[in-house]
């Protein structure tokens, strides 16, 4: 009866690393096998920024250090479950009865200290690194301000207010054009994560954070809040756009420009202009300087509403006017409570503002 | 009339009213009894907090999915931290700690036994309220007015601006008067182990369960107090106008954080510690040798006790703290893994060259040991400030902190029950049962939380009700479902295993596993004055020396 | 092995533990002395942060008066106890009720300074952070002396019947190391608030 116990446990343990590895190569395969551009899956090990990068190469030394501990330890527990088993001889008699040494006591405690402190000196270079980079004098700086449940970004020196989805031009080594965030919050406590762009850090009300991207390619990369800020956190979901310098430019040049002005949605602007629309939003060059929703004056420009919560269609525009719920049920847009003829006229005047 | 705290049901026994048998359990000030109802109420409570986690699992079984709203899933994953941490974990612990302390060091009783009640009676009532918060608000099936801020409630959240109605009261009331009456019963474990010890019993030669239960009390009396006291400053804030975490008024939401993982990190270590303690006494037994380096055991866990007040701000690595403030907390925590190393190595020095039998208090024992190291070293990678950047409020850290207390507390809670059912009961625990639990619970438990590292990995954030389709989230949340249920089953065969056997178990004896420390030494279940006359030894392992008398410990120390 | 009598052998010559009371309350000290500390934490971070409203500077007069009450009453605490213990019952009477009556004056003064706080400069606990934090910090340990001064009442009251002797000397000593506590964390508390943080 104990050899069987012994065996299946044994097999047991297999079973569980066997899950164990399964599932590290099914993760290990969606890791290493994502796509160039557009990148779906924001994976922590797939980086493309600096910050992402040295985190990355770190996370290689502490899991070859954990990973040697692990071994070294788990064949000691496994030998001595196997060795050390009672056997049928064994029954009445005790083994020695040992009550400790010294010398061995002193050896596993003097090796872990070692490996700490290499450990430490590693990391805390990594942190050095990264917290204290000096700031480039070609950066991009934006000013992230979190909200429940949006992100609206600033770039003081482009005069450009935007929201939810973030445009950063590549930076090539040749010539870095990285870009300084200054994370700020408008109400709660939330946390910018784009992993494959940079670890997270948190906006918190009352209090400035700093962080940096470089993004050495191309593309649209994935991520979301990560501190939990309240009912709709899950859908506080974040874009980040990485142009080449030059669509990084028109994109500039586009934002910095007032409203359109089209004659055609006159009706429907009236609606925004005279309801509760501008209490929270803003319309660049228009009468609408509400600030607790996004601004709207580019909204065309986004491809998604609602925090990425929704594509930007004039159907979802529709929808989320009329019934936010539907969409991110606890956000705080409220529903407008319109005719369907002023709902109409509203969706056609806000697409008009590309 | 002096009764046995848990009698056996005799066909020969005098039926006596049900009343008297209520009032009898509810004005007890028995350790042993006021052990049980711990333990008992803290079972209630798994269960409960099971169901929320069960919830919360199918709700994540896919992208998309509608089982429940945001707001009942933000109660949901809330109420299953708060509940499971205060009122599963920490009554169950002060439970087995009541129960076997006075008995271990040869003690009729706890040193204060009307605190005693009142500590249980109170943290009774704080569950009790804190699950009142169901009712009201939104209706049962809207939970309510449950507590949704998340169990650590940061600020500004808990604002009477962000928090209008009273959701975050019932979590602050609750745990406030829990809170205080934790206190209660760590001045009652200390008063116990200094001053009730029997004659000979030196605390050279107290077993390790007392030891490190003297450690964890001393831990409850400053780490909990942190935490009432940013609970009053809240309730200030909330009620009086004040600004404690006003940022309006220039208050500061990071404080909160302080404050709470001041609390928050020594707490889980309150809650590991004594699991430590089941370990270096079912170990030492089931391999047929005493604990390896008995004093190195001690200090290890006084170092740890210590190093763990210096590293709460590991859990804010992402505030936006300098580089110094970062690295200083870096080390301390990677420190900190340096004497709980030494514990697992203690624990397999004391098995090697022994005679291990694989019992299923053991077998729990051994997946302890795995699932712990493991713990660790995902600890150790947390650790690194830079590489928590990535894996921080990711379901890589509740994977880890899963890890932690499911696999490494509630291995060492069952291994605990399964060792000590007989004493309390009189009655063996079903080895089969208990295999088939075992096994279960392993299989389950690591189909859940191996895979949930990987979410995290691929991006996946924590406390979310819902998430996009990204490539894998959705197979790995499956595979973490599953396991769940799994894991549920178990917890059920675990469940009817308590109760068949305490009505059909065979009957166990005094000494059913042939060990060495005082508790053996008296009936079980014990008498309602534990021993007839107080002992006096003379060694660490006092029935070892009784039943080896040619080769007693009390020669070697 | 459950033999009714004892089957372990060699009692020890002097077995003396320490008594329950006094590492009983020693405990509690300890944890109170972590919920005050948070408070002065806060007191502190928060010095020179509030935004409005009057700073400490502009109100706050030290109240060195009631200051040597409180520390008086523990003086007279002590001396209480002593005389209990040689057996004169009368003598403790009457230094208990100076005591009460100390503590009874400090709490007046803690009154008397809130009052003019609140009336003559408009300061609560929801004016400013200084005013949050002042009244929360000066008013837990003011709870503590209160609830002290129930305590120590209540022993007054049976002392009055005849009931404190030799025999509760010990219990006595413990209630007393409480009071000496709360005199404890006042000077922490003065020092803070009236010295350090003007």
């Amino acid at each position: 009866m104990v050899r069987s116990d012994q065996i299946r446990k044994l097999l047991s343990k297999a079973a569980g690393i066997a899950v164990l590895l399964a599932g590290g190569l099914l993760a290990a395969s969606l890791c290493f096998g994502a796509p160039v551009d557009p990148s779906p899956l924001p994976s922590i090990f797939d980086p493309r920024s600096t910050p992402s990068k040295w985190i990355y190469d770190l996370s290689h030394f502490v899991l070859l250090i954990t990973g040697l501990i692990f071994a070294v330890v788990f064949s000691l527990l496994t030998y001595v479950v196997v060795k050390y088993r009672r056997r049928q001889g064994d029954n009445g008699r005790e083994p020695a009865q040992v009550y400790g040494s010294t010398q061995i006591e002193l050896a596993w405690t003097v090796i872990p200290i070692l490996v700490v402190v290499v450990l430490f000196l590693v990391t805390a270079r990594a942190i050095h690194s990264i917290q204290d980079a000096p700031k480039p004098a070609t950066a991009v700086e934006v000013v992230a301000i979190g909200h429940q449940f949006w992100w609206e970004f600033r770039y003081p020196q482009l005069g450009v207010v935007t929201a939810n989805e973030l445009h950063i031009p590549v930076s090539e080594a040749a010539h870095p054009t990285p870009a300084f965030l200054t994370l700020l919050s408008a109400d709660t406590d939330h946390s910018f994560w784009v992993p494959q762009l940079a670890g997270k850090t948190d906006l918190i009300p009352n209090h400035v954070n700093h962080m940096w991207l470089d993004p050495n390619q191309t593309g649209i990369f994935l991520g979301q809040c990560a501190q939990y800020c309240g009912t709709q956190h899950a859908k506080m979901l974040l874009r980040v756009y990485v142009d080449t310098p030059e669509d990084f430019a028109s994109w500039i040049r586009g934002q910095q420009q007032p409203a359109v002005l089209d004659a055609n949605v006159t009706a429907g602007r009236r609606v925004f202009e005279t309801t509760a629309c501008i209490n929270c939003h803003a319309v660049g060059g228009t009468v609408a300087d509400g600030r607790f929703g996004p601004d709207l004056t580019h909204l065309m420009s986004r491809q998604t509403i609602a925090s990425g919560a929704a594509e930007n269609t004039k159907a979802n525009l529709r929808l989320w006017m009329q019934r936010p719920d539907a969409i991110k049920p606890g956000s705080l847009m409220p529903a407008m409570q319109l005719s369907n003829a002023d709902l109409d006229a509203l969706v056609d005047y806000l697409e008009t503002l590309r | 009339m002096s009764s046995d705290a848990m009698a056996i049901p005799s066909a020969k026994a005098e039926a006596r009213p049900w009343v008297e048998v209520v009032h009898e359990w509810v004005t007890t000030v028995d350790h042993k009894r006021l052990g049980i109802l711990y333990i008992v109420y803290a079972l209630i409570f798994l269960v409960v907090g099971g169901i929320e986690a069960t919830i919360i699992r199918i709700q994540l079984i896919r992208p998309h999915n509608d089982l429940v709203s945001p707001q009942v899933f933000n109660r949901m994953f809330t109420m299953h931290g708060t509940t499971m941490i205060f009122f599963v974990a920490m009554p169950v612990l002060f439970g087995f700690a009541n129960y076997l302390v006075p008995l271990m060091i040869g003690a009729r009783d706890m040193a204060f036994p009307r605190l005693n009640a009142f500590s249980f009676w109170l943290t009774a009532l704080g569950g009790l309220l804190l699950y009142f918060s169901f009712l009201g608000g939104n209706g049962l099936y809207g939970a309510g007015n449950a507590p949704d801020v998340g169990w650590w409630a940061y600020a500004p959240l808990t604002a009477k601006a962000f928090s209008p109605g009273p959701s975050s009261d019932y979590w602050t009331i609750a745990l406030l008067v829990s809170g205080f009456v934790s206190i209660g019963t760590a001045i009652n474990l200390i008063a116990t182990i200094i001053c009730l010890r029997c004659p000979g019993m030196t605390l050279n030669r107290m077993p390790l369960l007392a030891w490190l239960n003297l450690v964890m009390s001393g831990m409850v009396l400053i780490a909990i107090t942190p935490l009432s006291a940013a609970q009053i400053m809240l309730l200030v804030d909330r009620y009086l106008g004040g600004h404690f975490f006003d940022t309006l008024a220039g208050g500061s939401a990071t404080i909160w954080m302080h404050f709470f993982w001041i609390f928050g990190h020594p707490e889980v270590y309150v809650l590991i510690i004594p699991c430590f303690a089941f370990m270096s006494e079912i170990i030492p037994v089931f391999s047929r040798k005493p604990i390896f380096g008995y004093p190195v055991m001690v200090g290890a866990t006084v170092c740890i006790a210590f190093v763990s007040l210096s590293v709460w701000a590991h859990h804010m690595f992402t505030i936006g703290m300098n580089s110094y403030a970062n690295s200083f907390f870096t080390i301390t925590t990677m420190a900190v893994g340096v004497p709980t190393g030494i514990k697992i190595f203690n624990w397999l020095g004391t098995m090697w060259g022994g005679s291990i039998q694989f019992k299923t208090p053991m077998l729990f024992a051994i997946g302890f040991l795995f699932q712990f190291l493991i713990a660790g070293l995902t600890g150790i990678m947390l650790a690194s400030a830079p590489f928590d950047w990535q894996l921080s409020l990711s379901y890589f850290v509740v994977a880890h902190f899963h890890y932690v207390i499911v696999g490494g507390i509630l291995f060492a809670l069952f291994a605990a029950f399964y060792y000590w059912y007989p004493k309390i009961t009189g009655r063996m625990l079903s080895e089969r049962l208990g295999k088939l639990h075992f096994w279960l619970f392993l299989i389950g438990f690591h189909l859940t939380f191996d895979v949930m590292h990987f979410a995290g990995i691929l991006g996946m954030p924590r406390r979310i009700y819902t998430y996009e389709p990204r490539p894998g989230w959705g197979t790995l949340n499956l595979i973490v479902t599953i396991g769940a249920f799994i894991q549920g089953v178990a917890i059920l065969v675990f469940v009817a295993n308590l109760v068949y056997s305490y009505f059909k178990g065979p009957k166990a004896g005094d000494d059913p596993w042939d060990a060495w420390t005082l508790e053996w030494s008296v009936s079980s279940p014990p008498p309602a004055y534990n021993f007839a006359s107080i002992p006096a030894v003379s060694s660490r392992r006092p029935l070892w020396d009784l039943k080896h008398p040619e080769d007693p410990d009390s020669r070697y120390e | 092995m459950s033999a009714v009598t004892s089957p372990f052998t060699e009692r020890p010559l002097e077995w003396k533990l320490p008594y329950r009371g006094r590492v009983g309350m020693a405990s509690l000290i300890v944890a109170e002395s972590a919920i005050f500390t948070i408070f002065v934490v806060a007191y502190l971070f928060y010095l020179g942060k509030s935004v409005t409203g009057p700073t400490p500077r502009e109100v706050l007069e030290t109240p060195i008066f009631f200051t040597i009450c409180l520390l008086s009453s523990s003086l007279t605490i002590h001396l209480a106890g002593k005389e209990l213990e040689n057996g004169h019952r009368k003598t403790f009477l009457i230094l208990w009720t100076i005591t009460i009556a100390l503590g009874a004056l400090f709490l007046f003064g803690t009154a008397l300074e809130w009052r003019r706080l609140i009336y003559e400069h408009g300061l609560t606990i929801s004016t400013n952070l200084f005013g949050t934090t002042y009244y929360s910090l000066v008013g837990l340990h003011a709870t503590h002396v209160t609830a002290g001064l129930v305590m120590l009442t209540v022993v007054l009251l049976f002392g009055l019947a005849g009931r404190i002797g030799v025999d509760q000397a010990a219990r006595i000593a413990t209630l007393s190391m409480y009071w000496h506590f709360v005199d404890a964390v006042w000077v922490v508390v003065f020092t803070v608030v009236y010295l350090v943080g003007r």
